[in-house]
């Protein structure tokens, strides 16, 4: 079995309220110096093979259909 | 003209526009069920509002990817009028259907109350009934209608007249780029719009601003 993370984050130029809205309250905590945050989603994944080129590829595919909306996400794949 | 409008599990909009569906056009549409692999001969789709699978990942991005879905795009490509409402807009995109994405809305709050809509392009199979530049009432409810598109699409969708609807006089409710409310797809038969225009229909909803939009994709005449 090999175990996959799927991180999906904003593309840049995409406006993220939530981010914006998370940097104002890191602020308000007294954090000095925040620059920007962006927030995103991360995937953990097990994939039912020992194939690693496989599960990339099967991995990369997930990402392209469904994980990640392409039009404003870009998406990164890292194997355990 | 028939229509039919597609069911999924978390559309709760699906009874109004049932019945802004039947008083307008006289016929009781079809429902469609997502696992449907084919859709009866009808002139118009549609996917009312609501949250499908609980709006989980992304609003509408797990009804997009469902059987249902493939029948549709086989439609629209035969020139069938395809119309997403709120969460219908959401699939539509989602499913590629229409261009760009929406995104929480800037104020990160949802929204229900009344916008003013403007029509820009009346002259689509979804606008006849309504003037160039006339501007209606319309409600919106929702979390996720910020929409959002870069810079290369969205001068190609301003460029080719697919903005339809623009929200009006400062009523932007959700930090839609543009002011954009609803778009149509380039060949003009698939419109989708956060506004509801089926909950604005005849006097007991204070108002029938939105029926010109079913008249016209409907083939009545505006009432």
């Amino acid at each position: 079995m090999i175990k996959a993370r799927v991180t999906v984050t904003l593309k840049n130029g995409v406006l993220d309220p939530q981010g914006k809205a998370i940097e104002g309250a890191l602020g308000a905590l007294g954090f000095d110096g925040i620059g920007h945050v962006r927030q995103g989603k991360v995937f953990d994944l097990e994939l039912q093979t020992a194939d690693k080129a496989k599960a990339e590829a099967d991995l990369k595919a997930m990402c392209e259909k469904l994980l990640a909306n392409t039009v404003i996400e870009n998406y990164s794949i890292s194997l355990a | 003209m028939k229509s039919a409008v597609v069911q999924l599990p978390g559309l709760n909009r699906d009874r109004d526009m049932i019945a802004a569906l039947t008083k307008i056009s006289g016929k009781a549409p079809v429902t469609v069920w997502q696992t449907e692999t084919e859709i009866p001969d009808v002139d118009l789709i549609v996917i009312p509002g609501g949250f499908s699978y609980g709006d989980y990942l992304r609003c509408g991005a797990i009804a997009a990817r469902m059987p249902v879905m493939q029948a549709i795009k086989a439609k629209a490509e035969q020139g069938v009028r395809v119309l997403g409402v709120c969460n219908g807009f959401q699939i539509l995109v989602e499913s590629g259907l229409l261009p760009g994405a929406l995104m929480r809305n800037a104020s990160l709050k949802f929204v229900c109350r009344e916008v003013k809509l403007q029509v820009v392009n009346a002259d689509t199979a979804f606008t006849r009934a309504y003037a160039k530049g006339q501007v209606i009432r319309s409600p919106v409810a929702h979390h996720d209608g910020n929409y959002f598109a870069d810079a290369e699409t969205l001068k190609a969708v301003e460029g080719n007249g697919q903005v339809v609807f623009r929200y009006a006089e400062g009523t932007n409710p959700n930090g839609s780029i543009n002011d954009i409310a609803g778009v149509v797809n380039a060949k003009g038969n698939v419109l989708g719009m956060m506004p509801h225009p089926e909950n604005l229909i005849e006097a007991a909803h204070g108002g029938s601003d939105g029926r010109g939009l079913f008249a016209s994709a409907l083939d009545v005449i505006a009432a």
